[in-house]
């Protein structure tokens, strides 16, 4: 059902899953460490991160406060540079979906679309037509003209997610995107998400510090560490799709890696 | 991938060919359901209702004052206070031996010019600042000092140095908006959540690409309140330069100092009128219905009324 793939805690470079095959990847991090502050007082955010995520693959970030996730996501997304290591997105810029849906207010739904189209070149006749057609894609068929206030949290967030694939990338990052959202609806995003991602064949990157969120949606989980953010392990998840949240299989391995993420809390209280 | 795979032999996961989740349409329909049960239902009332709601109040606090003015007159609280009758008098009269208009007109002109000057210094300025930070650090409090200022305080300044003149008018407009907008404007830059920054440039919108398409219309009510203030501020500060420079010129601000100096209650009244009629007309056809306008395409306000 799952495999865990490596154990030791403080492990530089852990993954390998592309180091050792070479071949193509959608996404790599190569002993990348992040400091913030002045030289003096600086303060390390990440630790030696080593991650491959292959094209296609939807692989879930799991990790408390303070493991540098966000940071994480926004060096992949190009925002940020690391202090050291390399970090690598061969197929360009990734598309970033935040826990708060970022949608512009001053637009509708339909336009917020049509403005990630524009900035990713596509010509003005086609995009009334894509855009209609992602909203359609996110079960929002008659969302164009409504502004973001008229929208609820979880129609804001699937407005989000044709917006961040308006912007034409294979790889979308996801920071903790459903966690403002309530059960139900977060529920009906998960079984939205796996949909677009595997008729799209997108591949994701996705934060989250709910275990049972992270291996509901993931082919495979990573737990980091926290204050610096280490990869600390890692889990192959083989639970086959489609998944409910509350399977078993689900919930037992949910269990066994909230155990080692409190194991890596309580490390950190040690210290 | 490692050699991790053992005997799990029905798993489906993988970069490969993926089963899609069932239920899709099941989902779609959940969907929907749910959608239509939070999405928020607003339904505006009619044209009229909404217009005779808009006119009702202030006509009603009108007829409170006159009918309070009419009152104290007819109980002859005050010997100074002249009749409704008498200031209306006034008005008419200077309607028909046409030095109304010329007053009106010119403290408008004026008015807009100095405005409009404002504007194209103090967004560039504000918007510089934001850009700037050692600017800002020298020039922000310097700004917000000037502004804090009465025109009151400056118009001996501009007087001495401009002569009694029309440049001498415009100075202390200038000095009167030009800080309040560029104060205003610095502060509607600050207040875009940087979210939407971030959210732009992960969308590749960075730069000018990011300015028109994210900071600006992020900023745009920041940008209306700033404008509506340099107006007021203005307004107010022309009507002072008025009042004290004796310019060549008519305008309200001179009506007022002619009733002063002649000792009539009934024209100062009158001139006052006038001032609060701009100001009211002003607001409440230019500012109020933009701002009401920029505010409500993003739900800032409520959409009832």
């Amino acid at each position: 059902m799952s495999t865990e793939l490596a154990t030791p805690a403080p492990a530089p470079s852990v993954t390998g899953s592309g180091a050792e095959r070479p071949g193509p990847y959608a996404v790599r991090l190569d002993h990348v460490s992040k400091f913030f502050g002045p030289p003096r007082a600086r303060q390390q955010v990440l630790d030696d991160i080593g991650l491959t995520v292959a094209p296609g693959e939807f692989v879930c970030l799991l990790g408390a406060s303070g493991c540098g996730k966000s940071t994480l996501l926004n060096l992949v997304a190009g925002l940020d540079r690391p202090t050291s290591g390399e970090v690598r997105v061969p197929h360009g810029r990734p598309a970033l979906m935040f826990q708060d849906h970022a949608l512009f207010p001053w637009l509708s739904a339909g336009r917020n679309v049509e403005l990630a189209l524009k900035l990713a070149g596509v010509s003005r006749a086609e995009r009334r037509e894509r855009a209609e057609e992602l909203l359609r894609l996110v079960h929002l068929p008659d969302a164009y003209g409504k502004r973001v206030h008229q929208l609820s949290g979880g129609m804001r967030q699937r407005v989000a997610l044709a917006r961040s694939l308006a912007q034409g990338s294979r790889v979308l990052l996801m920071d903790e995107p459903f966690a403002a959202l309530d059960a139900i609806t977060r529920d009906l995003l998960h079984e939205e998400l796996t949909r677009v991602w595997s008729e799209r064949r997108l591949t994701v990157l996705f934060v989250t510090h709910n275990v049972r969120e992270a291996v509901r949606l993931g082919q495979r989980v990573v737990l980091l560490s926290s204050r610096p953010g280490r990869v600390a392990r890692e889990w192959r998840v083989d639970i086959p799709y489609p998944r409910r949240i509350e399977d078993t299989e689900v919930t037992s391995l949910a269990r066994e890696i909230t155990g080692h993420l409190h194991e890596e809390i309580v490390r950190h209280a040690r210290h | 991938m490692p050699a991790t795979d053992t005997e799990d032999s029905r798993r489906t996961s993988g970069p490969g060919p993926r089963r899609p989740e069932t239920g899709t349409d099941g989902s779609g329909e959940v969907a929907s359901g749910l959608d239509a049960l939070e999405s928020a239902d607003s339904t505006p009332g009619t044209a009229s209702r909404r217009l005779l709601a808009k006119v009702a109040s202030p006509l009603a606090a009108l007829a409170l004052v006159l009918a309070l003015w009419q009152t104290a007159y007819a109980l002859d609280w005050s010997e100074t206070l002249p009749s409704p009758a008498a200031v209306r008098g006034e008005l008419t009269g200077a309607w028909s031996d046409g030095t109304l208009l010329p007053a009106l007109g010119h403290s408008l002109l004026r008015c807009l010019a100095g405005f409009a000057a404002s504007v194209a210094i103090g967004v560039p300025l504000g918007l510089l600042l934001t850009r700037l930070a050692p600017l800002r650090t020298v020039l922000g409090p310097i700004l917000s000092a000037v502004q804090s200022l009465p025109a009151a305080a400056l118009v001996p300044v501009a007087v001495i140095a401009l002569g009694n003149s029309e440049g001498a008018v415009y100075a202390v407009v200038l000095l009167g908006a030009v800080p309040s907008i560029a104060v205003g404007v610095t502060a509607a830059v600050d207040q875009v959540p940087p979210l939407l920054l971030r959210a732009g440039r992960s969308m590749g919108a960075g730069g000018l690409n990011g300015a028109v398409h994210v900071l600006v219309p992020a900023a745009l009510p920041g940008f209306v309140s700033a404008l509506r203030q340099g107006w007021t501020f203005g307004w107010r500060a022309l009507m002072t330069a008025e009042l004290i420079t004796a310019t060549p010129l008519p305008g309200i601000g001179r009506m007022l100092d002619e009733g002063r100096q002649g000792g009539e209650m009934s024209l100062v009244l009158a001139s006052v009128m006038l001032i609060l009629a701009v100001g009211v007309v002003v607001e409440s056809l230019l500012f109020s219905p933009v701002e009401r306008r920029v505010l409500r395409s993003r739900g800032l306000a409520s959409t009832g009324r």
